[in-house]
């Protein structure tokens, strides 16, 4: 059964539309990712799901219950949420505990215990979001929603991030992660909803979004002599050749470099800086949100 | 519930420069005061008291005031900018509770610099333990609930902490100088005495509990009933974001 379910969800604000009849279902121990530019309306459709806001149409449910019932089953973790900035760690993960029945310490595990007895301002930014982690978590939820808990972070403790991230879906906790890098969504996600305007353009695993993208293999090289561009245009296997200088593009399906090198080894060309490039998730969220200028981050 | 009033117990103290100054310095300029000797010396315009005994309610006044105008509004108007409130409301603990254990700690703060006050002053400067105790604390309760009332509602109407911060101080100035912080009430117009009288936090109320005989309790309910206003206007115009 569905942990969280959501039904022909509608937001607005004044005029404005945030969430327009969005309907998805998570289902237990899933990491669900939601992508999509600024104001796709992510942040709005996890926020009806927090039991945070109040949704204008639709349903949300979670654990079968609205979200607002069932509080101390959800650990949220806010983008730019703070804290006092002269509370402790230790404090923090203390106060938050108390609001719990059946708390669970993730403090070692997410390395803050040797920062117990640091002050939430003087954290730096990764300790900062380590602790949000730890205080979303603190609860024992059955479901943690966690917004861009990696913006702003390093390489290296995004990656920490990231496998503290499949501890907690080992732990049983189904994941609801908002994010805007590909790479995560790619890594950590079972499937993702890429949302564009208020609504979900797509929802697949992140290969099924990448199968979806036409031409999801590229050939690029250089001719060692002029080569017949409709022959190989008319190859079976190729959707598309384009030329970049002396540069040849050919895109096409999985098979296409067999079918590229066999055409120039007939004609007895040689490829030079021969390369092969497999389109990314990246390629399919550009093409799915519309690409050009709809991100700014 | 408990364990945020021990959480907030411990920042308001962690904030030394802060708390010290809430909690001492009324103390501290009744000693500076009191230190000149010509402000000992009883004197007609004080109706035969000595100034420092005069200027006790204006103490009080200024504690109330440091605390519910300089400190609650900001507080709050901060918890609130940096998403604290936010964050709570995602957790089984609605932020309002949060408010209230501040509410609470900085009472507390404000009841221990009063007493800390009438101590000093009993112990230095031979000053009467108040003449009316019930009434003082009365007056110190209502004319508080009055001033964090209104810091509460700068703090719901301010769209940010600076501004928050910026009104509250405007409000904190002004009924200063009816309390009489700055000048003694005696060389102030009668006009502005009265308003002093019924603005909280009701330096007149205060200082008839401490060595008059009884507040009058007209600005006992008039500070009860700012309360209770600003409070309503407060809780009906509050964000949580």
């Amino acid at each position: 059964m569905a942990i969280i379910a959501v039904r022909d969800l509608g937001k607005r604000y004044g005029r404005k539309v945030a969430v327009d009849s969005v309907s998805f279902e998570v289902a237990e121990g899933e990491i669900f990712g939601v992508l999509g530019p600024n104001g796709a309306g992510k942040t709005t459709t996890v926020e009806c799901v927090s039991g945070l806001r109040r949704p204008d149409r639709g349903s949300v449910t979670v654990l079968g219950r609205p979200p607002a019932e069932v509080r101390s089953a959800i650990g949220v973790q806010l983008q730019s949420s703070e804290l006092p900035e002269r509370m402790r760690v230790r404090e923090a993960l203390s106060l938050f505990s108390s609001f719990y029945p059946a708390p669970v310490d993730w403090s070692e595990r997410l390395g803050l215990s040797a920062h117990l007895g640091v002050e939430f301002g003087r954290l730096s930014g990764g300790l900062k979001q380590r602790l949000s982690i730890a205080l979303a978590l603190a609860g024992s939820p059955r479901v943690a929603i966690l917004d861009e808990l990696t913006t702003g972070l390093d390489p290296q403790a995004r990656r920490d991030t990231w496998s503290v991230i499949e501890d907690v879906r080992s732990a049983g906790v189904t994941v609801l992660l908002v994010t805007h890098f590909m790479e995560e969504a790619e890594r950590l996600c079972d499937r993702v909803a890429v949302f564009r305007d208020g609504r979900i353009a797509a929802l697949d695993t992140p290969s099924g979004l990448v199968s979806r993208v036409d031409g999801a293999t590229r050939v690029r090289f250089v001719p060692s002599a002029p080569v017949d561009l409709a022959a190989l245009r008319a190859l079976p296997d190729v959707t598309d050749v384009t030329t970049a200088g002396q540069q040849i593009v050919v895109s096409g399906s999985e098979d296409l470099l067999h079918a590229v090198t066999s055409l120039l080894a007939r004609r007895q060309v040689v490829a030079r800086g021969l390369r092969v490039d497999q389109v990314s998730l990246d390629d399919a969220y550009v093409e799915l949100t519309g690409g050009s200028g709809a991100e700014d981050h | 519930m408990l364990k945020i009033i021990k959480v907030e117990a411990r920042l308001f103290v962690r904030d030394r420069l802060n708390s010290l100054f809430a909690v001492l310095f009324p103390t501290l300029l009744l000693l500076v005061l009191g230190a000149v000797p010509a402000l000992r010396t009883p004197a007609e315009e004080f109706g035969g008291l000595r100034f420092i005994d005069s200027y006790l309610s204006s103490l009080v006044v200024f504690t109330l005031g440091f605390i519910g105008l300089q400190r609650v509004p900001t507080v709050v108007a901060t918890y609130r900018e940096k998403g604290v409130l936010r964050r709570l409301s995602t957790t089984p603990m609605h932020p309002a509770r949060l408010l209230a254990g501040q509410m609470v700690v900085n009472f507390v703060a404000a009841i221990l610099s009063v007493l800390l006050t009438v101590v000093v002053a009993h112990l230095v400067f031979g000053v009467d333990l108040p003449h009316h105790p019930l009434g003082l604390a009365g007056a110190v309760v209502l004319g508080g609930a009055g001033t964090f009332a209104l810091g509460l509602v700068i703090a719901a109407l301010a769209p940010n902490a600076r501004a928050a911060g910026g009104w509250a101080t405007a409000v904190f100035m002004l009924l200063m100088f009816f309390g009489g912080v700055y000048l003694p009430r005696f060389m102030l117009p009668p006009a502005i005495q009265a308003i002093g009288s019924y603005a909280p936090p009701g330096v007149e109320a205060l200082q008839q509990a401490w060595l008059g005989t009884a507040p009058d309790w007209r600005h006992l309910a008039i500070m009860g009933l700012v309360g209770l206003v600003a409070g309503t206007v407060a809780a009906r115009t509050f964000r949580w974001e």
